[in-house]
């Protein structure tokens, strides 16, 4: 993986192009309605290049990538699992493809099945009791869920509620997603065993408390045990609970959020379900509602009826927090995951969490016994877990972002590294449960080596990546001297 | 099928490793209470064939009608190669480049993405991509609020000629932060947006105006006079343009001389299948002044130990995961995949091919509307200049006729009735390269059926 590529406007060259996909010209008369003073007086400078240049070009600039089917993905808090190549097929028939998302429902009532169907599946392995399908990733996700909450507070005239608590070690997005929805953010730390600090719940709770935000398994990578009762403090203050659902694979089939007493959760698609991460996205964040957020779920929702099924659309849900896409969100994502639950089937569902955990377990009981030390000795993994790297770090000067750059020399992606944020030089690694026994012992033989090296030759892994198309890159001048857009002159620095 | 490699020897071995005598033991710090059992409501497994089976019985159910729907998603000619190679496990299977040695494929195609748009757009700088084209609006109002130091009111005027959805996705996305949208109307004559309907507002304070061209009617605006309005008064302009228009029509790196601050857009029509609504992406640029201020992911180029360029994803201090509560938005993924489409897309198709497919689109909607309003009880809702869509008014109610047409495998357009009640009997249409005159024969022959048969109001 050492080669580099040209950028693809190195290649362009006047007058050359892919021209048999191009439609024939058309009589300039036809563009003569357009006034001179709306038109655009250049062509846009865009590559000129040839099919096969193009061609050879991606195609090589895809080979400078990890991914998981080239690579194991170990990426805590991504589930990084094998992405079904069916999936992909059949949702890419040539009739879904040419849908129109404006097209009438009588000529999509087979499209309209799958995604009825993905929200009575997704129904039921939460526990909750309705799903809307359109947010487009994670983080929107997380958005309809604290504008659904506010807004439920506001309809019962209970609108001073604008505190959102967030456990220190949440994801970053949720926070974010607070502030956006107009909320102040009320951080609570978590104990030393990484349950939550009932105390500091129990002071932080009040008339101003619109909910909390939790991640269970949480980020720490356990499972928070006291669940019903930070849900009776949460609840009994009038707020509700809203369960980030980035964490879902470790509990698939064994627990559902709805039992725990959330209100509403969301999904991130293209983690437990398997959708494709495309290189940062396409996601897909659906989201599940307990009773009391029903009227509020964001539009569209697929409803089935007499004679069909059809957009339910503000007419039907006129307290609906609102429309979050132009369409159907990323509605080619939804086909996918659809057709991965319906491969997997009930059973497939409690192999995940179950596959996951195992997995989990068996990589830090051998990384364990190899000299490393877990962050929570005395837990239990869920599908996940952290390392926590000081030790090698204060004795051998070698970081935890070391130790994830070595990785990559031995062919395998990085763990997360330095997250949560609490855990110092820390690295959080979620196998999942699509790998093999023979692949989480080789990584456990590279962690090993490179332990090794720390100890004997420190500055090999400190200056690695050896073996990448690039060495370690310089974030600072990245951000100082921006070079966001090619231009002629770029490449005389190089 | 759920894709598990183990064997039970693998099991039991593994098992014995972590000191566990079942795989349910790791789950004993869960309260016992909370365990489920079958989940009744989903069904048991198929397997691969057999969901190939109903997949492919749905699809052929719902079949390929012969579309003429445009109103924000386009149906244009995408070479095999973009998708063929934009599904290569290495793209398809990849995740956020946060170990950038390891993922200099996406980091360079966001960078050649970048500059395309860029390039495309007119403007300085251009970010990795955001949901969708409505999205970006919102993110683009938020944005204008946040870099318009000059005013106070977070107030965006919002003309009704934006498409529908967007003014929606506008306000749901950001009404908990007190914006305000004030929405302008249009000339009901001309299908505009008039430049002395924002003389209203000339002593008051306003954050930003939005100018979407083509307007959702298809119509051109006159966003020089719009633009210098806003130029004129420290208001922001933010544009909302359709990627393709941008190889005939003027770039708002232009408009009114000097340039829009923001613009977005739906990416879909550069190489992206219709697909029932998404993924998209949209797509937002900038000037460079405002680029600490722009949400999202952003790629640089830089260099590394060695002193070899290379690419990373910069100004990361905006984003959530260093920022949380103070970040610019809490966007987390881009669109990824559908970027990497579109790169590729406006690699083969070039300045020349891209402009001749905005060309064909022009002239086929401008065929399609000259066929259609020879029939009786049709004719053109708006004159004047438009691109590669129009509005028809119908002498009788639009719904019914189009569902005639629908049993004959025909989307005839969007129909117009709910959000735009004033407009009596209006349906927006749309034609593109992808459209044949056979094919705008068989629409204009079946509607002449069609309305022969609904009874005239």
């Amino acid at each position: 993986m050492s080669h580099t590529e040209k950028v693809i406007f190195e290649y362009s060259r006047d007058g050359r192009g892919a021209h048999d996909q191009w439609p024939a010209d058309t009589d300039p008369a036809a563009l003569a309605d357009l006034p001179a003073g709306l038109r655009r007086r250049e062509l846009p400078q865009l590559p000129q290049v040839s099919e096969l240049e193009a061609v050879r070009h991606f195609t090589r600039l895809s080979q400078l990538n990890f991914s998981i089917d080239t690579h194991f993905y170990p990426l805590g808090s991504c589930t990084m699992k094998y992405n079904p190549r069916a999936c992909n097929q059949y949702a890419m028939l040539p009739q879904f493809l040419a849908r129109h998302p404006l097209a009438p429902e009588a000529s999509g009532q087979g499209f309209l099945a799958c995604l009825f169907e993905l929200q009575e599946m997704l129904k039921e392995v939460t526990g909750m009791r309705g799903v809307a399908l359109s947010p487009m990733a994670g983080a929107q996700g997380e958005f309809a869920g604290v504008a659904m909450i506010r807004a439920y507070h506001r309809a019962r005239g209970d609108g001073e509620r604008n505190e959102i608590i967030v456990p220190e070690a949440a994801h970053g997005t949720n926070p974010a997603t607070a502030t956006m929805c107009g909320c102040v953010v009320r951080e609570i730390p978590v104990d030393a065993a990484g349950d939550v600090d009932l105390a500091a719940l129990q002071a932080v709770v009040g008339p101003r408390t619109a909910g909390i935000m939790l991640t269970n398994p949480s980020t720490l990578g356990v499972f928070e045990r006291r669940i019903a009762e930070v849900a009776r403090i949460v609840h009994e203050a009038g707020g509700l609970l809203y369960y980030d659902g980035a964490n879902l694979n470790a509990i698939l089939g064994k627990v559902r959020p709805g039992d725990m007493g959330f209100d509403v959760i969301h999904m991130n698609l293209h983690k437990t379900f398997s959708t494709p991460h495309g290189g940062g996205g396409p996601g897909a964040g659906a989201v599940g509602v307990g009773a009391r957020l029903l009227p509020f779920m964001p539009i569209p929702v697929v409803g089935r009826e007499e004679g069909g099924y059809r957009w339910l659309t503000e007419r039907d849900l006129p307290q609906s927090i609102g429309r979050l896409s132009a369409f159907m969100g990323n509605a080619g994502v939804l086909l996918r995951a659809y057709i991965y639950m319906r491969l997997l089937g009930r059973d497939g569902m409690r192999q995940v969490g179950e596959f996951a955990t195992l997995n989990a377990n068996y990589l830090l009981r051998r990384l364990a016994a190899a000299g490393f030390d877990a962050a929570y000795p005395q837990r239990r993994a869920s599908h996940e877990f952290i390392l926590t790297l000081r030790r090698q770090a204060r004795e051998l000067n070698v970081t935890a972002m070391d130790f994830a750059k070595r990785l990559l020399d031995y062919g395998f992606h990085a763990p997360t590294t330095y997250f949560p944020l609490l855990v110092p030089e820390c690295l959080l690694i979620e196998p999942t449960e699509t790998e093999s026994r023979e692949t989480l012992d080789a990584f456990v033989s590279a962690l090993s080596q490179i332990l090794a090296e720390a100890q004997n030759e420190p500055e090999r892994v400190r200056s690695a990546p050896h073996t990448m198309p690039v060495r370690r890159l310089d974030d600072v001048r990245a951000a100082r001297q921006l070079d966001l857009a090619w231009k002629p002159s770029a490449q005389q620095e190089s | 099928m759920a894709f598990i490699p183990h064997t039970p020897a693998d099991v039991t071995a593994m098992l014995q490793a972590i000191g566990a005598g079942s795989i349910d033991e790791l789950f004993d710090e869960i309260p016992p209470e909370l365990r489920i059992g079958a989940l009744a409501g989903v069904p048991e497994a198929l397997n691969e064939m057999q969901v190939g089976r109903l997949m492919s019985e749905r699809a052929r159910a719902d079949g390929v009608p012969l579309n003429f729907i445009g109103a924000g998603a386009y149906e244009h000619h995408i070479p095999a190669a973009v998708w063929g190679i934009t599904t290569r496990g290495e793209f398809y299977s990849a995740y956020t480049p946060y170990q950038a040695e390891a993922s200099q494929g996406t980091l360079q195609v966001i960078y050649e993405f970048q500059s395309m748009i860029s390039r495309l757009t007119g403007m300085e700088v251009a970010n990795a991509s955001l949901y969708d084209g409505a999205s970006a609006l919102a993110e683009a109002a938020l944005m204008a609020v946040r870099a318009n130091r000059k005013s106070q009111a977070a107030r965006i005027l919002l003309p009704t000629t934006v498409h529908p959805h967007y003014r929606k996705v506008a306000r749901a996305a950001t009404g908990n932060q007190g914006l305000q949208f004030e929405e302008l109307p249009y000339c009901t004559a001309e299908g505009i947006t008039p430049a002395e309907s924002l003389r209203r507002f000339d002593s008051q304070d306003v954050t930003a105006l939005v100018i979407q061209q083509p307007n959702f009617f298809g119509r051109l605006e006159d966003v020089d006079a719009l633009t210098r309005w806003a130029q004129a008064r420290g208001t922001f302009v933010i544009a909302v343009v359709n990627p393709t228009s941008l190889a005939l029509l003027k770039p708002p790196g232009q408009w009114g001389g000097t340039g829009v601050d923001v613009a977005v857009g739906e990416g879909q029509p550069l190489g992206v299948p219709l697909a029932g609504g998404g993924p998209y992406f949209g797509f937002m640029t900038a000037r460079a002044a405002h680029v600490r201020q722009m949400p999202g992911r952003i790629v640089g180029r830089t260099l590394d130990a060695a002193g070899k360029p290379g690419f990373t994803l910069t100004l990361q201090a905006r984003e959530q995961h260093i920022r949380r509560a103070k970040a610019t938005s809490n966007i987390c993924t881009n669109q990824g995949l559908l970027v990497t489409a579109a790169t590729i897309y406006l690699s083969i198709m070039g300045p020349e091919g891209l402009r001749r497919t905005a060309a064909a689109s022009h002239a086929r909607t401008a065929e399609l509307v000259a066929a259609l309003t020879t029939l009786p009880g049709v004719r053109r809702a708006f004159p004047g200049p438009h691109f590669h869509e129009a509005v028809l008014q119908f002498d009788r109610p639009v719904a019914p006729v189009l569902r005639t047409l629908t049993v004959q495998g025909i989307h005839g357009g969007f129909d117009l009735a709910a959000d735009y009640p004033e407009l009596d009997h209006a349906l927006l249409v749309c034609a593109t390269e992808a459209r044949t005159a056979a094919d705008i024969a068989t629409y204009r022959g079946a509607l002449a059926e069609a309305l022969k048969s609904a009874r005239a109001a």
